[in-house]
């Protein structure tokens, strides 16, 4: 299939593999401990397993999963209103499709559809506006959610209901942003890792600049990476070539997508529409400052967590769950305590285990179950002993 | 009394009301016109409670009797490449060819929503009796129930369907065995794929076909071919991969599979892509996954690719001994990843 087939050539891939490892003699790592590289986006986590890629790079080099699925992050209590809102009288609740399983804390929206709530999948924000105009007499509620690759959209469709005066169409914001969440995992005390492949799609709406911090305060290695294959084996070669040319840079790799100073239509949709919250509350990571967006006053009548009482209510995440520590890398996410026991995909604890893109639901899904869950019982008796 | 073409009833409605499921004349014009007429055979012209066979006619044919049941629901009903008759009657047939069984009778039971046009029964009904004519098979028994708008979506249609296997055939999921190859009649997901696109949401410039087909006379020919083929399974709902999962488990085996032969048509492909699919999983109507040993697999391919139905079949695989129970997929790319089965169902990607 063309520009798909291109980014997935084998041959272009042993290459590319060969590279890497002939780079192993000029970096200089403590070789006790393997080199951590996060990707930060959950699409990035899907094509990583999708095709393999952990089981062709050296044991030198471990990828660490990161936050970057919105679905997963989503805390419990959002979940929660999406429901309460949901099963208001009335209301048609239109969601994208991988949102519909995230667990609340008495049920998701799979299961609130089950029990009659009319809630439906859709595949962009203007499906929702049209549900909108065709049923004048319901009100038809969108479920926005993902980082700033999908604001956009959001925004312009919020806009078209005020230029056509939509007056049943709303938007329950949930929003997030990338910056401070990156900020948050560097700045926690037990992070270890060496360098980032940073979310192609993200930067293809706010372009490369919000990302130079990460090379210029914290010294790390940052390289704007596509989703395909290739994309990630090259944009890895292009981290540990940093590191052992002592670089700390942001290099965009996804050049063909990305601009330097990202899609500037999008971009001012997103401001005039949105604003930040002072804060935002994370699965796994807890409240991050900044790390979500809210509608401006203006637009109003368009949020429906303005129009419609929402119960708002924060639920904690399950005790037992090790998200945080295996989203910055501290543990992997089969050597959490409840990975594949009691937290599961059908029944997931974790807000990694939710998703096709969480780190744990990969493991999971493409991992060999009963090997890895012997290797962490091993781990355990040992430090037992 | 048997009803002949003479003295059949007429169905004046042109929409199906609860009247035509409460057991009296409007019913009897329902049968009449719309069952009788269309599945057309003495069987069911009989008008008896049950259809009746003659044991010796089934005993010329094989020692064993098959009998499975299915229901379909499908939305749309109608769909590029089928309807939900069509499926209903390639779907029960093809239940009884993949264990080896001469498909023969199928029973009918419809329960239909008020409201549903007669004209789309009609159309339906006609495309059962024309399946079932080219698949060999009669539908000679039926039941019809009619419930209040909102009950159920339009239509649902169960067959069960019986057949006869022959005294040498001995299909079953556990017995495949490393070193046995796996083949498949074409290109996987179609079906699935032409129900998204049906259902319109997409907006796809692509029209793709269900791949909706009986299999029955393949498999005949892939049954002279190869008569010891091990395991044989339609691949439905939950794709190959749920298939290839079932038998890696019942027979304790590793299955690998080579993403490069996997046959993917690229609207298919395409339409995945977009929205985060994978057409492993996708359901088909027509494609059967065989297992067979290794010195017959080149033969039995060059058998299925010169049948219809069988056009563009491929090797896809090989059964391994371990990991026992578990499906492996050698991606394109170079890596490997575990094929397991679905869990609940899928869902398209946000971003």
């Amino acid at each position: 299939m063309k520009y798909v087939d291109e980014f997935r050539d084998p041959k272009k891939a042993k290459s590319l593999i060969e590279e890497i490892h002939s780079l192993k003699c000029k970096l200089e790592f403590d070789h006790g401990k393997p080199l951590q590289l996060m990707e930060f986006c959950g699409g990035h986590t899907h094509t990583i397993f999708r095709y393999g890629i952990e089981q062709m790079l050296p044991d030198w080099i471990e990828l660490v999963h990161g936050p970057g699925c919105p679905v997963c992050v989503l805390p419990m209590g959002r979940v929660d209103d999406c429901i309460a809102l949901a099963e208001r009288p009335n209301v048609i609740f239109t969601t994208f499709g991988d949102a519909m399983r995230v667990p609340g804390s008495k049920k998701s929206l799979l299961q609130a559809k089950a029990e009659g709530a009319d809630i439906r999948m859709t595949y962009s924000p203007l499906d929702a506006l049209d549900l909108a105009r065709k049923n004048p007499g319901r009100e038809v509620i969108f479920f926005g959610l993902g980082f700033e690759t999908t604001m956009p959209g959001t925004a312009l469709t919020v806009l078209q209901a005020e230029v056509e005066n939509i007056e049943n169409f709303s938007l329950f914001c949930n929003h997030i942003t990338t910056v401070p969440t990156i900020k948050a995992v560097l700045d926690s005390p037990d992070m270890q890792i060496d360098g980032f492949l940073a979310p192609g799609h993200v930067s293809m709406v706010v372009g490369e600049k919000p990302f130079e911090f990460v090379a210029q305060s914290y010294n790390k290695p940052i390289v704007v990476t596509g989703f395909e294959p290739l994309d990630i084996l090259q944009s890895i070669w292009m981290v540990l070539k940093q590191i052992a040319d002592k670089r700390c840079e942001v290099e965009n790799q996804y050049a063909r997508i990305v601009h330097k100073t990202g899609n500037t239509p999008g971009l001012d949709a997103i401001s005039k529409v949105f604003e930040l919250r002072e804060f935002f509350e994370w699965r796994g990571l807890g409240s991050i400052d900044h790390s979500g967006v809210k509608m401006r006053d203006q637009y109003t009548r368009f949020d429906a967590e303005r129009k419609f009482s929402v119960p708002n209510l924060k639920i904690a995440d399950p005790k037992s769950c090790q998200c945080g520590e295996v989203l910055k890398g501290v543990i992997r996410p089969w050597e959490c305590k409840v990975f594949g026991t009691t937290c599961n995909p059908e029944t997931p604890m974790g807000a990694l285990m939710v998703s096709s893109e969480g780190a744990c639901a990969a493991y999971y899904n493409f991992g060999n179950l009963s090997e890895l869950l012997s290797k962490r019982n091993n781990r355990q008796e040992e430090s037992i002993a | 009394m048997s009803r002949t073409a003479q003295n059949r009833r007429t169905l004046r409605a042109d929409t199906i009301t609860l009247a035509h499921g409460a057991g009296g004349k409007a019913m009897r014009d329902l049968i009449d016109d719309v069952f009788v007429t269309g599945f057309d055979n003495d069987h069911l012209a009989a008008l008896e409670d049950q259809a009746r066979f003659e044991l010796s006619e089934l005993n010329a044919m094989g020692t064993r009797l098959a009998m499975t049941t299915d229901s379909y629901v499908v939305d749309p009903l109608f769909f590029p490449g089928g309807d939900i008759g069509k499926l209903a009657v390639t779907g029960t047939v093809n239940d009884l060819a993949v264990g080896g069984a001469k498909p023969l009778y199928l029973s009918c039971g419809m329960i239909i929503e008020e409201g549903l046009p007669v004209e789309d029964l009609k159309r339906i009904v006609t495309s059962m009796k024309a399946t079932a004519d080219a698949a060999g098979v009669a539908i000679v028994t039926g039941d019809t129930k009619v419930v209040h708008k909102g009950s159920t979506d339009k239509l649902f249609i169960n067959t069960t369907g019986i057949g006869v296997i022959p005294s040498h055939i001995n299909i079953a999921a556990h017995r495949a065995q490393p070193g046995d190859i796996i083949l498949i009649n074409g290109f996987v997901g179609d079906h699935g794929a032409a129900i998204v696109d049906a259902r319109g949401e997409m907006a796809l410039e692509n029209t793709i076909d269900s791949d909706c087909q009986t299999l029955n006379e393949l498999i005949d020919v892939m049954l002279k071919v190869c008569p010891d083929i091990k395991c044989m399974r339609d691949a439905t709902r939950g794709g190959i991969a749920t298939v290839l999962n079932e038998f890696a488990e019942s027979s304790n085996v590793g299955i690998t599979l080579s993403e490069s032969g996997l046959p993917v048509r690229s609207e298919v492909r395409g339409m995945c892509e977009i929205l985060g699919l994978d057409p492993l999983y996708l359901a088909n109507e027509g494609k059967v996954v065989a297992v067979v040993p290794s010195n017959q697999a080149d033969t039995l391919l060059n058998a299925m690719q010169k049948h219809p139905a069988g056009e563009h079949s491929a090797i896809i695989g090989q059964v391994v001994a371990k990991p026992g129970g578990r499906v492996i997929l050698q991606t394109e790319f170079g890596g490997e990843r575990i094929v397991d089965m679905l869990v609940g169902e899928q869902l398209p990607r946000i971003c």
